[in-house]
């Protein structure tokens, strides 16, 4: 079981997350992008916090759609309108819920995913957000399917999304602005997968009460 | 009545520098702005795009001319998720230049031409000879 207050206690982690690790998400970039994916989702979840404070007692639906809002409106790079369309997809699968089976929170989490596809377009393997979460919904999808409960199950989805990024390192950016590297973006680890992890374990962590 | 355009940047300044070309060239047609991020950082906003288009709207469409990167991302999230309905599929995103094309389409615009010719006037503006008459 998932409840709002898990909901909103993700959120509110994964914008603390974003500020401390803001620093190293911008160094990343500056490496392969043009380096404000740190202080670009930062501000994104500052704005995030404020609007938290506006609603009272939310649903699932309407938390995930006003995180979303917030994100296309204030990160200013590409990663606002994809996190953006990842909450904004997810708040549509989960709608009124305010608790809702571990498996619901699953399929949240894939509409979310494909809501990213959808919007931004890539691969696997293309070096992007895309590299963390795939591999982290497979290990969620397949603990539940084992019988794991939902902690075990993020935490197994954590370690697949860690490991999804460390695979990005040797891999070419086929999109962003990386991309126009091309074999020089070989070598760096993906920011967007980086802080795609980050969220992952703020849900991981938030869930297992850590 | 004439089709519409907005002008999307990463920089507020630049939005509001191309608009006021722009108008310049042809006053009548309503072209708006959609630079920066709400707060006016740096970077591209599907709200403020999405208030763009609703107010460039005269009921003929609206066209978007982009710089790069996330702005293609941001207002291709603004008409899919936030224009209202009605408007969504009169609306489309140029592949012209910023600066050039948004001029062109304003002059082609202004005379009442429909979507299809105004954005093929913000293309051919790509290839525009400028020194070589």
């Amino acid at each position: 079981m998932f409840t709002s207050e898990q909901a909103i206690a993700w959120v509110k982690e994964t914008a603390g997350v974003v500020d401390e690790h803001a620093q190293e998400l911008t160094r990343l970039d500056a490496a392969i992008g043009d380096g404000d994916h740190g202080t670009n989702m930062a501000r994104g979840f500052r704005n995030v916090l404020q609007r938290l404070e506006d609603l009272s007692e939310p649903d699932m639906g309407s938390l995930f759609k006003a995180v979303g809002m917030a994100l296309i409106g204030k990160v200013g790079g590409a990663s606002g309108p994809l996190y953006g369309s990842f909450y904004l997809a997810m708040g549509r699968e989960l709608g009124e819920a305010t608790e809702v089976e571990d498996d619901r929170l699953a399929a949240g989490l894939r509409a979310g995913y494909d809501g990213v596809v959808a919007r931004g377009k890539a691969q696997l393997e293309d070096k992007t957000m895309l590299d963390a979460w795939h591999p982290a919904l497979e290990a969620l999808d397949a603990a539940l399917a084992g019988g794991k409960e939902l902690g075990g199950a993020l935490d197994a989805a954590e370690v697949a999304a860690r490991d999804g990024v460390a695979a990005t390192i040797p891999l070419i950016a086929r999109k962003g602005r990386a991309s126009y590297l091309g074999e020089r973006s070989r070598g760096h680890q993906d920011p967007g997968a980086t802080s795609s992890h980050l969220i992952v374990k703020a849900l991981a962590d938030v869930v297992n009460g850590r | 009545m004439s089709v519409g355009l907005v002008v999307v940047s990463h920089s507020a300044k630049v939005a509001e520098g191309v608009v006021e070309l722009a108008a310049e060239m042809a006053g009548e047609v309503r072209v708006r702005a959609a630079g920066g991020t709400d707060d006016g950082e740096i970077g591209t906003s599907a709200t403020l795009i999405a208030a763009a288009i609703e107010a460039a709207d005269q009921g003929d469409g609206v066209l978007v001319l982009v710089d790069l990167g996330s702005a293609v991302l941001s207002a291709q999230m603004a008409i899919d998720e936030l224009v209202g309905e009605e408007l969504r599929g009169q609306v489309r995103i140029s592949e012209g230049p910023v600066v050039e094309g948004t001029v062109i389409a304003a002059i082609q615009a202004g005379t009442g031409s429909d979507l299809d010719a105004v954005d093929q006037a913000a293309v051919a503006a790509a290839t525009m000879p400028k020194v070589k008459g």
